[in-house]
């Protein structure tokens, strides 16, 4: 289900240490790249609660990114290695809900690394572009529920 | 069960349930004969004739207490929610499946055609014509009509708005029985309500905080099925033996009865206080006590859940935030 013409929504949860660091020196160096992910800030990979992923997907985006400091490199010690536990899992979890495992993505980001950072979201945009858009359902208010596409077209987008 | 125009109305109805709601509310054994003296009960289809008629001929508003169990899966069970919310003063979505849609919620991973065809075309059914249920059929007295599937199952809250949550599967007696005193002292005056949208019925911690077992935060290397483990400790945490156990995210109020006789907790009281999503909640628990850092590790360990969304939310997939597989969604545009 290849679209041109399709601008996927990624929300990007970022580590304040690391990832979003990384990102900054992205900025601060002026490198381009694809404005399709509206990033988060969290302080720690660790901090990221399955929860946010389900509600990501539930209103809307198209895919998820999670990212983080180095194995080793957490500043809260092992929280990271919680993180990649809890993704490991989730992502079981989302291929039964018939989400694919593409649109769910786990990248170690170190402050230095903005180049390598705003590389690699260039490409998860368009290997999400290439899935497609995932357009979750909502179960509609009292009548029937509402279907996948008409759930895009109730929704706002907020301007970033 | 007399009419008397002075009580207050009970209802009870069973949507998309198994009854297991209705036996509980009788197991509340010499306390069921408050709930006659105190109401006058008109409409309760598993313990006495009614027609959906007849409640559509009272009043609005005029039954004071409607105890709905069920999910919503089919038009008639839309139909008896929506009817009941505008008789009744007190909506209460009784039991998981109407607070979350429970076991028969686990169908929301299946596109309605594919439950249809597993229940009437598989090597376990007998069905040699391959006769399929029709929703209206000709017959010389007339036209038969029966209820039509709906894509996925709901919870009541989805369909129409609900007072009180009252979780479990079912709900235990002695906490029906709390409740069941409380209305009573409120129809007297007595008491007040809780604020609307409260759930009632239920402590407001987690299964592990009622739970007796010994906890080390000790972490693990296998998950294993309980039948699995020769023999299970008996004083300490089940999860720390490798068990699944669904505690740290279920709302306590049943006082650990499952992990008390040495069963893993399944989680029929629902999601505790404050958590949003029940199986992101599990998630992370899970997570959090396996003991290991390398990604291949890790997966392995994990294979010990075959069934992470059956483990993870096995009575609350309808009431999470994505509710149902894509593919049930999809199809429903079919
Ligand atoms: S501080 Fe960056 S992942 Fe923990």
């Amino acid at each position: 289900m290849t679209n041109d013409n399709f601008e996927p929504t990624i929300i990007g949860f970022t580590c304040n240490w690391c990832s979003y660091r990384a990102a900054d020196m992205a900025g601060t160096a002026r490198m381009k790249y694809s404005p399709n992910v509206r990033l988060i800030r969290l302080m720690c990979s660790g901090r990221l609660d399955p929860t946010f992923v389900f509600k990501a997907f539930a209103n809307g985006a198209d895919a998820v990114l999670i990212t983080g400091c180095h194995p080793g490199d957490c500043h809260y010690v092992e929280q990271n290695y919680k993180a990649l536990r809890r993704y490991v899992l989730l992502k079981r979890v989302l291929a039964q809900m018939g989400i694919e495992p593409e649109r769910i993505k786990l990248l170690w980001a170190s402050a230095a690394e903005g180049a390598i950072f705003a590389a690699e979201i260039n490409k998860y945009v368009e290997e999400v572009r290439a899935l497609g858009p995932l357009n979750w359902g909502k179960p509609g208010n009292g009548s029937k529920p509402i279907v996948p596409d008409e759930a895009k077209e109730s929704r706002t987008e907020v301007p970033a | 069960m007399t009419a008397n125009g002075n009580k207050p109305k009970f209802a009870m109805y069973w949507a998309a349930s198994c009854g297991g709601c209705e036996i509980a509310v009788l197991n509340i054994h010499e306390k069921i004969l408050d709930v006659d003296a105190n109401f006058d009960v008109v409409f309760w289809p598993v313990a006495m004739d009614a027609k959906y008629k007849d409640v559509e001929a009272m009043e609005d508003g005029s039954i004071l207490l409607t105890l709905f169990n069920g999910g919503i899966r089919n038009d008639e069970n839309e139909h008896l929610a929506k009817l009941l919310r505008r008789k009744t003063k007190i909506l209460v979505a009784f039991g998981s499946c109407a607070c979350e849609g429970c076991i028969p919620g686990l169908a929301n991973l299946s596109p309605v055609g594919e439950i249809v065809q597993t229940a009437f075309n598989t090597i376990s059914t007998d069905n040699p014509h391959g006769i399929y249920p029709r929703t209206s059929y000709d017959v010389p007295e007339g036209e038969l009509h029966i209820p039509k599937l709906a894509p996925i199952l709901r919870p009541l809250d989805q369909v129409v708005d609900v007072d009180y949550y009252m979780p479990g599967c079912p709900p235990e007696s002695h906490q029906i029985a709390a409740v069941v005193d409380l209305v009573i002292k409120v129809v007297k005056g007595e008491a007040e309500l809780p604020p609307k949208g409260c759930v009632i019925g239920v402590g407001d911690s987690t299964v592990c905080d009622e739970c007796p077992r010994a906890r080390n935060v000790k972490t693990i290397r296998e998950f294993k099925r309980i039948q699995d483990v020769a023999p299970v400790d008996p004083t300490l945490c089940l999860l720390e033996q490798g068990i699944p156990c669904n505690g740290p995210a279920t709302r306590s109020g049943c006082n650990s009865r499952c992990p008390n006789v040495g069963a893993q907790c399944i989680g029929c009281y629902g999601p505790a206080e404050g958590v949003l999503d029940y199986g992101a909640r599990l998630i992370s628990a899970f997570a959090s006590v396996v003991d290991a850092k390398e990604p291949e590790e890790i997966e392995k360990i994990l294979d010990g859940i075959p069934d992470p969304v059956g483990q993870v939310y096995r009575f609350s997939l309808p009431g999470s935030l994505l509710k149902a597989n894509r593919n049930a969604w999809l199809k429903e545009k079919a």
